[in-house]
């Protein structure tokens, strides 16, 4: 333990690591809208030109508008990490360079045609025709999957490099198909695709189950409930079940990095599955320990041989084991959670048609965003933590791969600054945006008789 | 020494790519330029109305092309990128500040819902419009002068702490004035607005202006600083700094006589022939004159694999790009604000927000007694057996 302290100090190595994971921590939440907030988008546009429905059609404005704004923080947080990689990581570029950055250069090209989309839909609400302007959204729903399709395939390459030829420190040839579809793509890109859908999701359908509990029980409201809910709903338990198979899957790949998600030091057969704990010396603390479970998850037999990180030299053993094993219980129990709630959304909504009045469901729809936030962010510990020591699995310590370059101290303090800050405004504007919007009813049209939705009621300004 | 073919195509695109970005992201830089010497807020709201107008809609696609160029330099010429990233950490990232502050000013400056805070996020947005291209040139400099080397490990000051460097760094915020203001001109042009037109005719010529006067001065000092690259920039080059240097020239006279499009082509020549004329003179080399195409080139698939992106980029991307420009040079992209109709129409709509019924009452409590039976079956069946 002490000499993997040792060995972090050297070099810019904790300062780089911190704010690569800051810079990518801050991206992902953007990138997930990026990805997969233009589909419950297109899907509430498309009621709203299908069905004539205002609401729908509002609130595919409405999210048009929000998108612009996350879409932007997005492009410019990817730009920092593009840069980061060289600023950050010179030998692993230089190196790695010529496979690794395939999958970065095809990603390229959907954040380019996305970029543009995105533009085109969100500046052609009132000039273009509207079954058009639909169609220009589509093209984001496409590249925002292939895009992330590529640069997941990237760091599935540094999880299972392959597709290259090394000698005397050089990349000498390269399979580009190989470097695409390395062992580890078919797990993580679906499993981080459903993580994008269940966070945009959830976060949009929490802001609405806030506008439910205090009231605001409209046509409006209840599609905006209900359009991302269910997008993130039918994709929590195929992400559940498949997360299953992706932890058996790292199992076979990176054993080291299974081991510390299980606490599993030496090598043995009917392993305890550990729920929460901590490890120190050799015994876990405070963790409720299911006998044979691990043994049984992975091999489907209290027999099955799992392997400890003692398999490894002391240097090749994963750090930061407590904060793995943490981070991977708290996704898995955040994603089982997430899987209870659309289930529940579900029963409610095949018998009755209706969104469940309880708080029992609302307060938790409404922490549903962060909660699939957390749990996404916390699968991203676990991938990135879980690999140390290594930046290219079993070729490149991350220690080797730092900049040689003073600096990194100063760029780190900016960059949590910049971040901190910029959350605040992200959240703030969004927010912002909807007092606008609540304080935005019109002055009763002829014919209508009854008062403006009780909404208003609530509101402390001036109806105007 | 000839150079494998792959990486001259790759260099070339790599090149067209930095010309497309000192063009479109030049004209939005060019644009926070202007809209930050615009004055106070009564005398600057005409011409940063005009620019918000004419740069908004395109912001986000402009933006993209510094990524396209960053994914290829470290894919086909990985070495000479970790060079440069390491020996220019210092300007790279005081780029990349200005980079992601223009992005946050600009994303937010819209949904400020008050004047002053939008005065501020304005202020960032234009702010960071020198800081990223002062930067960015000072790294397009500090290659040209031969001192960021694959050999050298950490920071390395003197790179761009000399003349040639810097000089380049204004040279960049001058052209993208320039280029700012002779695309407002155009955009002025066809809005009808004959007061902006005047307002930007004279910017694009005091801009236009300067730009010929560093780009002279800047000369001088490469002949010091970069010898390589000015003896071939007088040499090889030469024929693409003549190009520049006439269209440049007419494009100042076309100002006076306001040729919109004809403006914009020529314009367009000049800064493409001076992107071509840099990429010229450094041939064979990626670092001047330490690292060459050859040395410093991918393996042949993986240059192959970035001839299919660009492929790609040919397919998806130019034709996008288009249409993008298109629909913003046909006034069909507006920022818009919100239809009072639609809200009025969801108001009318949600007066009638019944309480929804409850279909399924009896089938629902079917499903829930018989899952309740099957359970309790199981648990008496397990009983039995033991």
């Amino acid at each position: 333990m002490l000499t993997a302290i040792g060995t972090l100090a050297d070099h810019a190595v904790i300062p780089a690591r911190s704010q690569m994971g800051a810079s990518l921590g801050f991206h992902i939440i953007f990138a997930c809208f990026g990805i997969a907030f233009p589909l419950p988008m297109l899907v509430a546009h498309w009621r709203g030109l299908r069905h004539d429905d205002a609401s729908a059609l509002l609130l595919a404005r409405r999210w048009s508008k929000v998108m612009a704004v996350i879409f932007a923080v997005g492009a410019v947080s990817g730009t920092v990490l593009s840069f980061e990689l060289g600023l950050l990581w010179p030998t692993l570029m230089g190196t790695y360079g010529p496979a690794y950055g395939i999958p970065f250069s095809i990603e390229g090209i959907w954040f380019f045609v996305e970029a543009i989309f995105t533009a085109v839909y969100l500046y052609g609400w009132r000039k273009l025709r509207p079954w058009l302007h639909w169609w220009t959204g589509v093209p984001l729903v496409i590249s925002g999957i292939l895009g992330a399709f590529s640069v997941v395939a990237a760091n599935s390459w540094m999880n299972q490099p392959s597709g290259f030829t090394l000698s005397h420190g050089r990349i000498t040839h390269v399979n580009p198909w190989a470097v695409m579809f390395n062992r580890a793509t078919p797990w993580e890109v679906p499993h981080m695709l459903l993580a994008a859908y269940m966070v945009a999701g959830f976060t949009t359908a929490a802001v609405y189950a806030v506008g439910w509990m205090r009231g605001r029980r409209d046509r409006y409201h209840r599609l905006g409930f209900l359009i991302p809910f269910v997008t993130a709903g039918v994709c929590a338990p195929v992400q559940v079940a498949f997360g299953d198979s992706v932890a058996r899957a790292i199992e076979q790949q990176q054993p080291l990095k299974f081991a510390a998600m299980e606490f599993v030091n030496r090598t043995h057969s009917h392993v305890t599955e550990w729920l929460g704990g901590i490890y120190v010396n050799g015994k876990v603390y405070f963790g409720l320990g299911i006998p044979d479970f691990d043994s049984i998850l992975v091999g489907y037999s209290p027999d099955a041989k799992v392997i400890g990180w003692r398999s490894a030299p002391p240097r090749d053993r994963p750090q930061l084991i407590n904060l793995v094993h943490l981070a991977f219980d708290l996704m898995v129990v955040l994603g089982i959670a997430l899987l209870v709630l659309a289930a529940w959304q579900g029963w409610v909504w095949w018998f009755r048609r209706a969104i469940p009045e309880t708080k029992w469901f609302l307060i938790p729809a409404a922490l549903s965003g962060l909660a699939a936030i957390t749990a996404m962010e916390s699968g991203w510990v676990v991938t990135e933590v879980g690999r140390q020591p290594w930046v290219v699995y079993r070729m490149l310590r991350t220690s080797d791969a730092v900049t040689t370059s003073s600096g990194v101290p100063v760029t780190l303090v900016a960059t949590l600054l910049i971040y901190a800050v910029l959350t605040c405004v992200v959240i703030l504007v969004p927010w912002l945006m909807a007092r606008r919007w609540r304080n935005q009813r019109p002055s009763p049209p002829e014919g209508a008789e009854s008062a403006p939705p009780v909404s208003d009621a609530r509101d402390d300004e001036p109806v105007r | 020494m000839t150079q494998p073919w792959q990486a001259v195509v790759v260099g070339i695109a790599l090149f067209a790519t930095m010309a497309a970005y000192a063009l479109f992201t030049g004209a939005d830089f060019g644009g926070g330029i202007w809209d930050l010497l615009a004055g106070g807020t009564e005398r600057g709201r005409r011409p940063r109305t005009a620019i918000d107008a004419s740069v908004t809609p395109v912001w986000e696609g402009n933006q993209t092309w510094i990524v396209l160029g960053i994914v290829l330099v470290f894919t086909a010429f990985p070495t000479a990128f970790a060079a440069i990233m390491t020996s220019l950490f210092v300007p790279l990232s005081l780029a990349l500040l200005g980079i992601l502050l223009r992005g946050i000013g600009f994303a937010f400056r819209h949904e400020a819902d008050r004047v002053r805070t939008e005065q501020s996020a304005g202020a960032l947005f234009a702010a960071s419009s020198f800081l990223a291209p002062f930067f960015l040139g000072v790294t397009v400099g500090a290659v040209a002068t031969g001192r960021v080397r694959t050999d050298r490990t950490g920071n390395v000051p003197d790179a761009w702490l000399n003349p040639s460097a810097l000089m380049t760094g204004a040279l960049f915020v001058a052209a993208c004035a320039y280029i700012g203001a002779v695309y407002l001109v155009g955009d002025s042009h066809r809005r009808g607005d004959e007061g902006m037109v005047r307002y930007f005719s004279k910017r694009a010529l005091a801009a236009g202006v300067v730009t010929g006067v560093f780009a002279g001065i800047n000369l001088v000092f490469l002949h010091n600083d970069a010898p390589y690259v000015f003896h071939r920039l007088v040499g090889a080059a030469l024929p693409l700094l003549i190009v520049s240097i006439v269209a440049g020239a007419t494009a100042l006279g076309l100002v006076l006589i306001r040729r919109v499009w004809l403006l914009r082509i020529t314009a367009g020549v000049a800064v493409g022939a001076v992107v071509a004329a840099w990429g010229w003179a450094q041939y064979p080399y990626l670092l001047p004159t330490s690292l060459s195409l050859r040395e410093g080139s991918a393996p042949t698939a993986s240059l192959n694999a970035e001839l299919v992106v660009l492929v790609m980029a040919a397919v998806f991307v130019v034709p996008s790009f288009v249409y993008l420009y298109w629909l913003q040079q046909h006034e069909k992209l507006v920022v818009t604000e919100e239809s009072g109709d639609l809200v009025r129409a969801v108001a009318r709509e949600n007066k009638t927000a019944a309480r929804p019924k409850r279909p399924h009452r009896v089938l629902e409590a079917m499903v829930i007694g018989a899952a309740a039976w099957e359970l309790l079956r199981e648990a008496v069946a397990r009983m039995r057996r033991k």
